[in-house]
């Protein structure tokens, strides 16, 4: 509500645009919102006239009370698997574009990583936690960067190997008519064609950050994040809290997509049209 | 503009070129077939023909962006490789092909920039051609803000960027509308006549082709040949102009280019573009 007031008092000022943009912010974020607050108040109704014990299915206002009451909790969790998740957000992109580059300049490294890469497509990458954790010590949180990280590798790897294939061909006859190196070519026409690739990777690679590094918590190492949280709040029947840390789990992941889906908007401005 | 220095060397020297394109099962396609072909200095040559013809396998050719099967191509005395490393000609191709990512400025700016021009020079030489394809206005925008014939205007000019002496251009106007195409035409004429660069312009308009150039190269399909070679004589670049499309000899060349399209059969209708 309170949002919808400010753009309306800012809109007049501005161009027009922002005053379509607003109103079309309100059409787009409404519905959702309504939809939203239907759904808990359904759901608390039916815990309350059902009268359903808070350990099967806490009602969304015990939820909400014990959210408020652990905030500071919830927040230190997050910001434990939110930094796990960043540092494996990062290295996984990094690993993935370098590759991806790799394979695309590199015909015959390209066939050879083919198969590896799909076959860690296809290993549950949480189920390495275990491994992991004995290879760098249950106290380091290297393992669950690493998680996030390999999961995060294969979407990257494979969106920007695929941005890096979409070079119109007049752009790359225009390049060899200016007699262009491989390098000049790759910077000034490959790369910015792959570009809005990478980040559409990094848009569905960044849930699944916060997701690998949340489950790999569940397979041991130190105590402090989300997931950790979750389990020990459910095995000391504090249903009420471990639902507070999901809620939590929620917003963060959300928070990633969030940021991410920004930044993929924001570099597919100019995005090459068919 | 130009200090003829040496009159004997042509812009372009095409010599009995052959190219065979190799299909995947053995099968293959002869796309040109002995075609000889010169272009001097400061000369407008088009090449015209039905789909299938080879004219934009020739210019390929001659922009060294593929190789014959046999013959020999020089490029101002060069050989077509020689002469696309040193950057001699300019080139602009059916698709406008610009880079959706920079502005019209930095797309005429990309051929100088890769080629090590300092920023200044570059500011300079892209607000110069900006202006002369009439785009002032519109230096700072994408591609994509623009109508398909200023993205056309911009391929131009970025072709023109190091001032080539040859320009090669394969149906830039091809997908333009028919007013448009005439305005890019005069534009195209008046360019020509500043910069005094050689043309190889390929095309499948029959009038586009008499009202810009010198001769018109009439190809045949399958194989690739030229069948004919017609010197259009309607006067200097320079004086050619709008009303050029009104005159007597424009007809004129325009049936006779007609007629050797269609294997000298006289035709009726004159002036009247079939396509």
């Amino acid at each position: 509500m309170s949002a919808g007031a400010s753009t309306r008092v800012v809109a007049p000022s501005g161009p027009a645009r922002s005053g379509a943009a607003g109103s079309g912010l309100a059409r787009t974020v409404l519905p959702p919102v309504l939809l939203g607050a239907a759904a808990i108040l359904l759901w608390q109704g039916f815990v309350t006239v059902l009268a359903v014990e808070p350990f099967i299915l806490p009602g969304p206002f015990l939820i909400g009370e014990e959210f408020a009451g652990n905030l500071q909790n919830v927040l230190a969790g997050s910001i434990v698997t939110g930094r796990n998740a960043l540092i494996g957000l990062v290295l996984g992109a990094i690993v993935g574009v370098l590759l991806a580059i790799l394979s695309a300049l590199v015909r015959v490294l390209d066939e050879m990583a083919a198969p590896i890469v799909a076959a860690v497509a296809v290993v549950p990458i949480v189920a390495l936690a275990p491994v992991l954790y004995t290879m760098f010590g249950a106290n380091a949180e290297t393992a669950r960067q690493l998680v996030a990280a390999l999961a995060v590798f294969v979407p990257v790897y494979f969106n920007t190997l695929k941005g890096l294939r979409m070079v119109r061909p007049v752009h790359r006859d225009l390049m060899r008519s200016y007699a262009a190196s491989s390098w000049q070519a790759t910077r000034t026409v490959t790369l910015p064609t792959a570009v809005p690739f990478v980040f559409t990777g990094l848009r569905i690679a960044a849930s699944l950050a916060v997701i690998s590094a949340l489950i790999a918590e569940y397979f041991g190492g130190p105590v402090g994040g989300l997931g950790k949280s979750i389990t020990s709040a459910a095995s000391s029947s504090n249903y009420g809290l471990a639902w507070a840390y999901v809620l939590g789990s929620i917003i963060l992941g959300l928070l990633f997509y969030c940021a991410a889906l920004g930044l993929e908007k924001l570099v597919s401005r100019r995005a090459p049209t068919a | 503009m130009t200090t003829a220095a040496t009159p004997v060397q042509h812009a372009v020297e095409v010599n009995d070129i052959s190219r065979v394109f190799t299909g995947r099962k053995g099968a293959s396609v002869t796309a040109l077939d002995a075609v000889n072909l010169t272009v001097a200095p400061g000369e407008f040559v088009s090449l015209i023909g039905p789909s299938g013809c080879g004219k934009s396998t020739l210019l390929r050719l001659i922009a060294d962006l593929d190789t014959p099967t046999s013959g020999s191509i020089e490029v101002f005395g060069k050989t077509a490789r020689q002469a696309r490393i040193d950057q001699d000609y300019g080139i602009a191709f059916q698709q406008a092909g610009l880079l959706p990512w920079r502005t019209v400025a930095g797309n005429i700016e990309l051929p100088l920039e890769l080629h090590g021009a300092d920023k200044a020079a570059r500011r300079e030489r892209a607000a110069e051609l900006i202006e002369l394809v009439g785009l002032t206005d519109f230096a700072a925008h994408y591609p994509d803000q623009l109508s398909g014939g200023m993205q056309q205007r911009v391929a131009i000019a970025r072709s023109l960027a190091e001032s080539p002496s040859l320009l090669l251009m394969d149906e830039p106007f091809g997908a333009l509308d028919e007013m448009t195409r005439e305005r890019m035409q005069n534009e195209l004429v008046r360019i020509c006549a500043e910069t005094g660069a050689a043309v190889v312009f390929v095309t499948h308009s029959i009038p586009e082709a008499v009202f810009l150039s010198n001769r018109v190269v009439v190809m045949s399909p399958r194989p690739g040949r030229i069948r004919d070679v017609l010197s259009v004589n309607l006067g200097r670049m320079s004086d050619r102009g709008e009303n050029l499309r009104e005159e007597e000899g424009f007809f004129h060349s325009v049936s006779r280019v007609r007629e050797l399209l269609h294997g000298a059969a006289p035709t009726g209708a004159r002036g009247v573009e079939t396509r």
